[in-house]
């Protein structure tokens, strides 16, 4: 009887070795992708703060300002003025009667078909 | 075991027989036996001592070991616990009020040399030199490579476009190192409240930024404190309205031909600057060198008009008298003022820029900007009790604002509070403070009479300071100051929905010599907008400004400072959700289309 716990207690140290060495390589594991993970954060955010660096610089307002002037013709873009200030009564809301959005409705017309065989529209 | 009897039978019958003791041999067997036990029991107890001794031994020097490794090897953080939040930048950025990067920092490389690890010195020298024509001598750089020094720097910083160029020699002795650039991309917009920036020690792998001016190095500390996490630091500013307010005043100053301006928009209830402009500026990227000691420094581009520059500001001061008086009880603003001119004090003459009879009421002397009737009410409230006004709002010590600079911005106060000072100074001579002492007091006076110390950072609400004024003082004021714009001084300020309210301020420039100069004015208006219900107060200052479009150059502040002003006031107030108190024009407003 003796001899059998004897036995059974060698062999539960064993087991118990075997799982701690498997988690400590595991955990050993985890920490090493943990350091690449944060190194790969780490990149991102120097790229990060070099991308907003190069946004603010883009957006800043002497250069707004220029893009604005230079495309005048095309986005006719001008300084807020005060008379751009509107009440809420003053805009236009749509008439009650009309169907809110993504309601189905009913299409009336000619739809266009697509003709068989790769042919031109109808 | 085979244990030895006591009385063998043998020994005992050949004693028996040599007629001897057999007790003798008895007894001698069991001494024999007792010493036997004995030395066992020893050796046992030994071995045991030993063990125990082992043990101890094991556990000390466990505990030794451990403390000589401890003591021996570099501390490290603990790889698990450091996977957190990282802190990329060494320096946290600034941002405006919105979140709009003011000053950020942005990787570059430095280029050093060590010239013992150079394959081809003489050809890296003329490929070098050949990169960068302006700045690298080859003959310089071969005697360098060929020298005996072992590490040489070259360059702070450079492009990627360079370090490649520089990376295409192909030298192995040509190394880089990372560096940390402070760069602020939106140039000279907010040059004086970011100061700027330079290296402080420097190696290979990084090197330190330190603030050198403004913003920067008043929150050095903060700035570079790890345990911000990099988390930004948020002024007050609005950069929108900074951009559009440098746009107006800079072509205000162009027009009205003006050696500087200076211009301070800060909001009455929190105390947060959201714009300050002074130029000319410069670009904090290239932030220029101070002039050389005995040049006056208020002709560097360095100098910041609206926290370093202290004038004698004018008739701006008027108001502080008014109000007081009004506090006090002495009057109120339908009393008649005595302005019968000039006044004479002892040697002093106290003129006014137009006669305007006998008497005129407390609110048209402010209306009509009377020098003489501001000293008579002067007079009434009596040197200590205006100067002790005066400190309540904060004249006789420099501003609190978060920059280097601001303990430079001393007022200068007259050595002795006489009653001509008091006289004087009530319509703003003899005392000199800067723009930004001016916006902090004007907001005390409208905002309801509570103290408001200017701050550069983002407020979550308002001030509440102590009382200097009641709000019945403050909403009498607000009054008359609109009445200036509607029929005094500042009519041109009149910018239609916005209800400006303000003073205007002419003071001729002190000779440095002594004395003052007749055709050098600071023209200074002070306003605030809306008047109905006061937010914001905004101080435009031009410096030796003059209208030419008349035939006689006019200096007067009602003529260049007021509508520089009022041209920001019209561009700004939009920018700040300022609704208009006029109806909007029916082109502007949305209409149903017709479909």
């Amino acid at each position: 009887m003796r001899g059998l716990l004897y036995v059974a207690s060698a062999l539960a140290v064993m087991a118990l070795a075997f799982w701690a060495y498997q988690e400590n390589y595991r955990t050993q594991a985890s920490i090493r992708a943990n350091s690449e993970v944060s190194r790969d954060i780490g990149r991102l955010r120097e790229t990060l703060s070099i991308l907003k660096a190069e946004w603010a610089y883009l957006n800043r307002p002497s250069r707004l300002a220029d893009l604005a002037e230079m495309n005048f013709d095309k986005l006719g873009l001008l300084p807020v003025e005060k008379t751009q200030f509107a009440r809420p009564d003053q805009l236009p809301y749509p008439p009650a009667g009309l169907a809110r959005v993504g309601a189905t409705v009913d299409l009336v017309g000619v739809v266009p078909q697509f003709a068989p065989d790769g042919e031109d529209w109808p | 075991m085979i244990r030895t009897p006591l009385r063998p039978l043998a020994r005992i019958l050949k004693a028996r027989e040599d007629g001897e003791d057999p007790g003798l041999i008895e007894r001698e067997n069991r001494r024999k036996r007792r010493d036997a036990d004995r030395d066992r029991k020893r050796l046992r107890a030994q071995g045991r001592l030993l063990v125990l001794g082992l043990c101890f031994f094991a556990a000390y020097a466990t505990i030794g070991v451990r403390m000589g490794i401890l003591a021996n090897v570099e501390p490290a953080e603990p790889k698990v616990a450091s996977a957190g939040q990282q802190i990329v930048t060494q320096r946290a950025d600034i941002t405006d009020r919105n979140g709009r990067i003011l000053a950020t920092n942005l990787v570059t490389r430095s280029l050093y040399a060590q010239p013992h690890l150079m394959v081809e010195p003489e050809r890296a020298a003329r490929e070098l030199a050949a990169l960068f024509p302006d700045e690298m001598d080859e003959e310089r750089l071969r005697g360098w490579f060929t020298g005996e020094r072992k590490f040489i720097w070259l360059r702070r910083q450079m492009s990627p476009e360079q370090m490649q160029a520089v990376h295409d020699i192909g030298e192995p002795g040509l190394l880089f190192g990372p560096r940390e650039m402070r760069l602020y991309p939106n140039g000279p917009l907010a040059a004086h409240i970011l100061g700027g920036s330079r290296f402080e020690k420097e190696d290979v792998n990084a090197a330190e930024v330190i603030g050198t001016a403004g913003v920067e190095k008043a929150f050095d500390e903060y700035l570079r404190d790890p345990a911000q996490g990099g988390a930004p630091l948020a002024l007050s500013l609005d950069m929108t309205v900074q951009s559009a307010a440098r746009e107006v005043l800079g072509g205000g100053m162009r027009l009205m031909n003006a050696r500087g301006a200076a211009a301070v928009l800060m909001d009455v209830h929190t105390g947060e600057v959201i714009s300050m402009l002074s130029l000319p500026d410069f670009d904090p990227n290239d932030r220029p060198r101070p002039l050389a000691s005995g040049n006056d420094p208020s002709e560097s581009p360095l100098f910041n008009r609206a926290v370093q520059g202290v004038y004698e500001l004018g008739s701006v001061f008027k108001i502080f008298a008014v109000a007081q008086a009004m506090e006090l009880g002495l009057v109120n603003p339908d009393t008649m003022i005595d302005t019968k001119g000039p006044l004479v004090w002892g040697r002093y003459r106290i003129r006014d820029f137009h006669d305007y009879g006998p008497t005129l009421s407390v609110k048209n002397v402010i209306v009509e900007s009377s020098n003489i009737g501001t000293a008579h009410i002067a007079m009434d409230i009596g040197a200590e009790r205006q100067k002790d006004f005066l400190a309540s709002l904060g004249f006789t010590k420099p501003t609190e604002i978060e920059m280097v600079e601001a303990p430079t911005g001393k007022p200068l106060l007259p050595p002795k509070w006489s009653e001509i000072s008091t006289m004087t100074i009530s319509y703003g001579h003899g005392l000199s403070a800067s723009p930004l002492h001016l916006a902090a007091a004007y907001s005390t006076i409208v905002n309801g009479g509570t103290r408001v110390h200017p701050t550069l950072v983002k407020q979550a609400g308002p001030q509440n300071g102590e009382r200097i004024i009641s709000e019945r003082t403050s909403r009498a004021s607000v009054d008359m100051l609109r009445a200036v714009v509607t029929e005094g001084t500042a009519s041109f300020g009149d910018v239609v929905g916005y209800e400006v309210a303000g003073k205007t301020g002419s003071a001729d420039k002190p000779k440095p010599t002594g004395g003052y100069y007749k055709d050098r004015v600071i023209a200074t208006f002070a306003s605030t907008f809306p008047a109905s219900d006061p937010k914001y107060v905004l101080i435009v200052t031009l410096d030796e400004g003059e209208d030419t479009i008349g035939s006689m150059p006019r200096r007067t502040a009602g003529w260049t400072a007021v509508p520089v002003a009022a041209a920001m006031i019209e561009r700004i107030a939009p920018l700040l959700g300022l609704r208009p108190a006029v109806e909007p024009s029916q082109e502007a407003a949305l209409i149903p289309a017709n479909l």
